[in-house]
């Protein structure tokens, strides 16, 4: 248990070293957000229609931009080789770093989420009904990342096949998140794809660390 | 009994056979000296003998038991040091070797982190972050481990004395000399000469085409 909280300490000081790092992908959420309203013009009703895709779309995006810091500092300098080389087991280590990375380049990203909602004039129930979708959803985007930033860090420049690795298996989540928004919109019932949503979480949640571990050890080869 | 043994041993990389069939056992407090050309596999045999990747054909034994049936029980009692050193540059000397500590299960007081810092002469480069020490200076830091690990029986050692003056070598000889007197057993590979005041098995690879 002292391990993994030492792992959590550490990545936590790390990340607040290194935040220069960590403010891009933060930034590039807001930013592209911010465009939207400016290029499709001030209209509310088409704003509340692309508004939750436009979130979801930026949300996957950035968090992608910064997933590769994960894995690659720590296999760069070896740090990874000492972890596999302790007797702390590498999956319980795997999902530490992956809840640090959550909540240090994810977690802003939801607290700017009502700033970017007023931006594109969500509705109240829409918002609620985002922030419910981000906060199920954004920790599966980390656990299934984390497999394929696994899978790529002893590649140099993994950057671009991290992504159309994982594009494709975001889809369902974008669809379901954004349908349940939709149906925030027009006052309907929404836990069906939160339920969905939630599902999935919890299957990655309790396979993903298994996963990332051994994706780690094939990397050493 | 010996530490480590390996079992009719064979790795490939990238199509070319390192070696095959290697047969070896380290008995407690000896040394095992691996020497080669560079590219012969010295560093691939270690990191399978650390149980980092995987051989081709053949076992290795912890202690008579295959290390993959007792992988934390070989981790706990093991200390390897590779070419890359495990140390993160944004962090200082303490807070690495601290987390290192924590993370191999070993209880270590900060004084005694601060007082094997001062015998690596590291005296006052303790809490900066370690990107702005020099490379051997990053090393001694990496190296500090070989003071704290009392319960390992078996060092595997890539390279230790790179980037070291002849001060360090001889502090960090004294110390492997110190931990195989205590019945330890070290796997090593050096380009250097060895100078060490210890009996010394040798191990040839032969670099394959």
């Amino acid at each position: 248990m002292t391990a993994l909280m030492a792992i959590l300490k550490r990545d936590l000081a790390l990340a607040y070293r290194q935040r220069a790092e960590l403010m891009q992908p933060m930034l590039f959420f807001v930013l592209v957000i911010s465009l939207f309203p400016l290029a499709v013009g001030p209209e509310p009703k088409t704003l509340q229609l692309i508004g939750p895709g436009v979130i979801w779309v930026a949300a996957i995006l950035s968090s992608l931009l910064g997933l590769e810091r994960l894995f690659r500092d720590d296999f760069q300098d070896g740090s990874l080789e000492q972890l596999m080389l302790s007797s702390t087991s590498l999956p319980a280590a795997a999902l530490v770093k992956v809840l640090a990375h959550w909540l240090t380049s994810i977690l802003p990203l939801i607290v700017l989420s009502p700033l970017l909602a007023l931006f594109l004039h969500l509705s109240e129930p829409m918002y609620w009904a985002l922030l419910k979708t981000l906060l199920l959803g954004t920790p599966l985007l980390s656990l299934i990342g984390a497999i394929a930033v696994g899978l790529t860090v002893g590649l140099n420049r993994g950057g671009v096949l991290l992504a159309l690795l994982l594009l494709p298996v975001f889809i369902p989540l974008l669809i379901f998140a954004t349908s349940a928004v939709g149906s925030a919109s027009m006052q309907l019932q929404y836990h069906a794809q939160l339920a969905i949503i939630g599902a999935m979480f919890l299957f990655s949640l309790a396979l993903a660390p298994f996963a990332i571990a051994y994706a780690l050890r094939v990397s050493q080869t | 009994m010996s530490v480590i043994s390996v079992a009719n041993l064979s790795v490939v990389k990238r199509d070319r056979l390192l070696f095959e069939n290697l047969n070896f056992a380290v008995e407690q407090g000896s040394l095992l000296y691996v020497k080669g050309q560079n590219g012969a596999g010295k560093t691939s045999m270690l990191r399978v003998l650390a149980g980092l990747i995987e051989a081709d054909a053949g076992e290795v034994y912890f202690t008579l038991q295959n290390i993959k049936d007792c992988r934390e029980h070989y981790h706990q009692h093991l200390v390897y040091f590779g070419h890359k050193l495990g140390i993160n540059s944004s962090l200082s000397a303490v807070e690495n070797l601290q987390y290192w500590c924590q993370q191999h299960e070993v209880v270590i007081s900060v004084d005694t982190i601060f007082y094997t810092l001062a015998q690596l002469n590291l005296v006052g480069l303790e809490d900066i972050p370690v990107a702005n020490l020099s490379a051997g200076q990053q090393r001694r830091v990496a190296l500090a481990r070989f003071w704290f690990k009392h319960n390992a029986k078996l060092w595997i050692l890539d390279e230790p004395f790179t980037a070291l003056d002849t001060q360090g070598i001889e502090l960090i000889t004294k110390q492997i000399t110190t931990f195989l007197s205590g019945g330890g057993a070290v796997v090593m590979t050096s380009h250097q000469a060895l100078c060490i005041d210890y009996p010394t098995d040798e191990l040839t690879l032969e670099y394959r085409i």
